[in-house]
């Protein structure tokens, strides 16, 4: 086989066509010819490269990976003169950097580290050969032909890669228990059930990078001996769904799925299960119940799934971002990504910012790093230059942390020490504008609703939670209310059968921990600080500022502002129901908070 | 003949030769793998827009399972519903970054312009307003998800032009009708 040292793609799509690609690829030759380069260089035709309309006609050359744009035929010598008989890049001709409008997933900043996320935003996630470009598939190659399952299990151990779905637990160690429970049927599962409000980064990877999943559940079929596949999604997502089972189709076509996969007689499938908006099945084993068609009910460990899990088989069950982590680790090697991180959470973790930050979005750390870094260094700070209350982590059975944590380093045992937890990546950020009791309500809420019902702590113990803060929230609350909310959370966390009830407490607990004079003013002095809570506030329009433009009357959903026209208006004290709508209507900060 | 089929109602999908073909369908292709009922009901669910008792029932038939299970499970799951929705849904987003950006507002707007509370449908048939967990598009919140389309920043005032497109399709539908 000829060695070409470099290759040229020239983008044949049909808008590159048009606009004389064609030309291009046979000047290309002619140059290459007449340099006496053409054993040297080879001319390949590709689809498209940037974007046609902005960049066509376009090339790309590798190994330097040059993108090259917007060219005609008389640029072609030049190029050709330059590049590969000189050697220099032709920087006039490179193609222009595209201004990233990914409201998600912006450039990284200067503290992230993409692993998981490199490739989001940089390929098409329906077409495989991107991903193949980008050393897509390799690992799985470099397992399956160089590495025994013990090994593959050894390397990610050594990675110290743990679960990235919330538990932390060492993925290799699941594997090696999977790999070690006897029985011929083996399954690897995925769990896609991103359920945690505010967390998105697992729906991004699924989106943009779906091959990093399948070839790293394919690897960890490998080590544990399963054939068979399962990536549960859960039904909010469709577009994830789709673009899956796209990629599922053509890692097919290419043989990366299936029977004897590249040659070496490993055999292996996979296929999408959609969820149907229970929280619950997020828990690996309420998971496993509802791939089989169950109520997603969580079941009692042990049996852990590794021993017996789907249809009573050993499973092994692992996160998006888990299984994207590990072809990385195969290619790059365990000490690669054990160098990232802190002494017991190694490598680098998504985090999906939202809330009260300047920059929301998806971000990627290496653990370590501290929360004002990721707030004020990569979020930007906190919108309108507000003052930060807390950051909320792990979703709503994480909890929420107050600033004097601030530096605290970002890993699984720190969260945890502080009472929250890592959780599987949401981070709110919270502002001095939000009321904390009323945030520990919504979450209660929240789990409130989820709970599938089946142990009794979780069922009746949340339902009372959820009660009690209402009651505080509407300024009901008695002495004594914060005790009972303290000893009730004690006994669901103590008592409760899955993550979702153990975990439920952590944001009534964080809240009363750190902000109970908040909890305190509601209760004794019928006053809420952070002035959100409808039954403690009112609203009045000030009379200075007021042009009487009539807008906030036009959208008061109950007609509680009445007013001529230029004119100062007025709430009717009786009939608002303190929606607050008025007040963000208002183009001239006419309204006020009692 | 199954027994109870002959006295479901006109206008159950099973009773609708068209619909039923695609329950047929749906069935026949997914009654035998592993796990099917929830792959069932999803397609159901997507394709019919709800399911129905009788469709549970025929379900339970046709899988040989009890009709209990079945409904078990459609209740268990929140996306599965028992009644048919409007031509049009609404939902609005409950995630946090949604609910501290200005959803609850949101829905008092709905509800004001609507004239129905969150589950219900507008009395035409046309709109369904409904809360819905995070649909991860935190980054652009408050969220309003009109059918498929996800609207992002939305504030109280700019809402109803997010609703108009929809209800001027359903005052089109209904002269039509008419």
């Amino acid at each position: 086989m000829a060695f070409y040292r470099s290759h040229i793609l020239v983008s044949v799509d049909p808008k590159c066509l048009q606009k004389g690609s064609h030309e291009i690829l046979d000047s290309l030759q002619d140059e290459l010819v007449s340099h006496g380069l053409v054993d040297e260089v080879q001319v390949l035709e590709t689809s498209r490269i940037g974007d046609p309309d902005v960049d066509g006609p376009d090339l790309i050359v590798y190994p330097e990976g040059v993108h090259y744009a917007n060219l005609s035929v008389d640029d072609i010598p030049f190029l050709v003169e330059e590049h590969f008989l000189k050697g220099r890049i032709v920087e006039k001709l490179k193609a222009r950097e595209h201004v990233l409008s990914d409201e998600e997933l912006g450039a990284p900043k200067s503290k992230e580290v993409r692993v998981v996320l490199r490739n989001c935003g940089k390929i098409d996630p329906n077409n495989i050969e991107e991903y193949i470009a980008e050393d897509g598939y390799m690992a799985l190659a470099k397992v399956l032909t160089e590495m025994s399952p013990e090994t593959v299990i050894d390397t990610v151990m050594q990675s110290g890669l743990r679960g990235r779905g919330g538990a932390g637990f060492l993925a290799a160690q699941k594997w090696k228990f999977a790999r070690q429970s006897p029985g011929e049927i083996k399954y690897v599962g995925c769990n896609a059930d991103e359920g945690d409000p505010g967390a998105f980064m697992n729906r991004r990877v699924l989106e943009s990078d779906p091959h990093s999943v399948i070839e790293g559940m394919a690897i960890a079929a490998y080590a544990i001996g399963a054939e068979h596949g399962y990536i549960y999604c859960r039904a909010e997502y469709p577009l994830a769904v789709k673009t899956l089972n796209i990629a599922i189709m053509q890692a097919r076509e290419f043989g990366f799925l299936g029977k004897n996969i590249m040659g070496t007689g490993f055999t292996f499938d996979l296929e999408v299960r959609m969820g149907a908006g229970a929280f619950v099945c997020g828990e690996e084993t309420a998971l496993m119940s509802s791939i089989e068609g169950k109520r997603g009910e969580p079941r009692p460990r042990p049996p852990f799934p590794a021993v017996k899990g789907l249809w009573q088989k050993p499973t092994n069950i692992n996160n998006v971002e888990t299984y994207a982590n590990v072809p990385q680790i195969v290619l790059k090697g365990p000490e690669w990504f054990a160098a990232m991180g802190t002494e017991k959470s190694k490598g680098t973790k998504t985090f999906a910012m939202a809330g009260d930050v300047k920059n929301t979005g998806l971000i990627e750390v290496p653990f370590g790093i501290t929360l004002r870094e990721i707030v004020y260094d990569i979020g930007g700070g906190i919108k309108d230059d507000k003052d930060l209350k807390a950051v909320q982590t792990g979703g709503p059975m994480g909890g929420f942390i107050p600033i004097q944590y601030l530096d605290l380093p970002v890993d699984y045992e720190a969260l945890a020490s502080v009472g929250s937890i890592m959780g599987s990546g949401g981070m709110i950020i919270i502002d001095e504008d939000t009321c904390m009791v009323d945030m520990a309500r919504f979450f209660m809420e929240f789990t409130q609703d989820e709970s599938c019902g089946k142990c009794v702590p979780c069922r009746v113990g949340t339902r009372r939670l959820l009660e009690i803060l209402t009651r505080i929230c509407e300024g009901k609350g008695q002495e004594g209310d914060i005790e009972q909310l303290e000893n009730l959370s004690q006994e669901i966390r103590a008592d409760s059968l899955c993550g979702l009830g153990q975990g439920a407490p952590n944001p009534v607990l964080t809240s009363i921990k750190y902000f109970r004079e908040e909890y305190e003013a509601h209760i004794r002095e019928k006053r809420c600080p952070a002035k959100v809570c409808r039954a403690l506030i009112s609203y009045e329009i000030l009379e200075g500022p007021c042009t009487g433009c009539t807008v906030c009357a036009r959208n008061c959903p109950v007609n509680a502002i009445s007013g001529e026209r230029r004119q100062t208006h007025l709430i009717d004290p009786d009939i608002c129901i303190c929606c607050g709508i008025c007040m963000q209507v208002c183009n001239f900060n006419a309204i006020r908070i009692n | 003949m199954l027994k109870f089929l002959e006295t479901i109602p006109a206008t159950d999908p099973l009773a609708k030769p068209e619909q039923r073909q695609i329950i047929d369908q749906i069935l026949e292709e997914n009654k035998d793998i592993p796990g099917g009922l929830m792959v069932i009901l999803n397609e159901l669910q997507n394709r019919i827009g709800f399911i129905s008792l009788a469709m549970q029932q025929y379900v339970s038939h046709k899988m040989r399972i009890p009709t209990s299970t079945v409904h078990g499970v459609v209740s268990f799951y929140s996306f599965f519903t028992t009644t048919p929705r409007g031509r049009h849904t609404v939902k609005f987003c409950m995630g946090t970054a949604c609910y501290v950006g200005g959803v609850p507002q949101l829905i008092e707007k709905a509800k004001q312009t609507l004239g129905v509370d969150p589950g219900q449908t507008t009395p035409d048939g046309n709109v369904t307003i409904e809360l819905c967990r995070c649909v991860g598009a935190c980054s652009q919140a408050p969220v309003v998800v009109v059918d498929e389309e996800v609207h992002g920043r939305v504030r109280p005032n700019k809402f109803p032009q997010i609703l108009r497109a929809v209800l001027d399709q359903g005052k089109q539908t209904s002269e039509q009708q008419a």
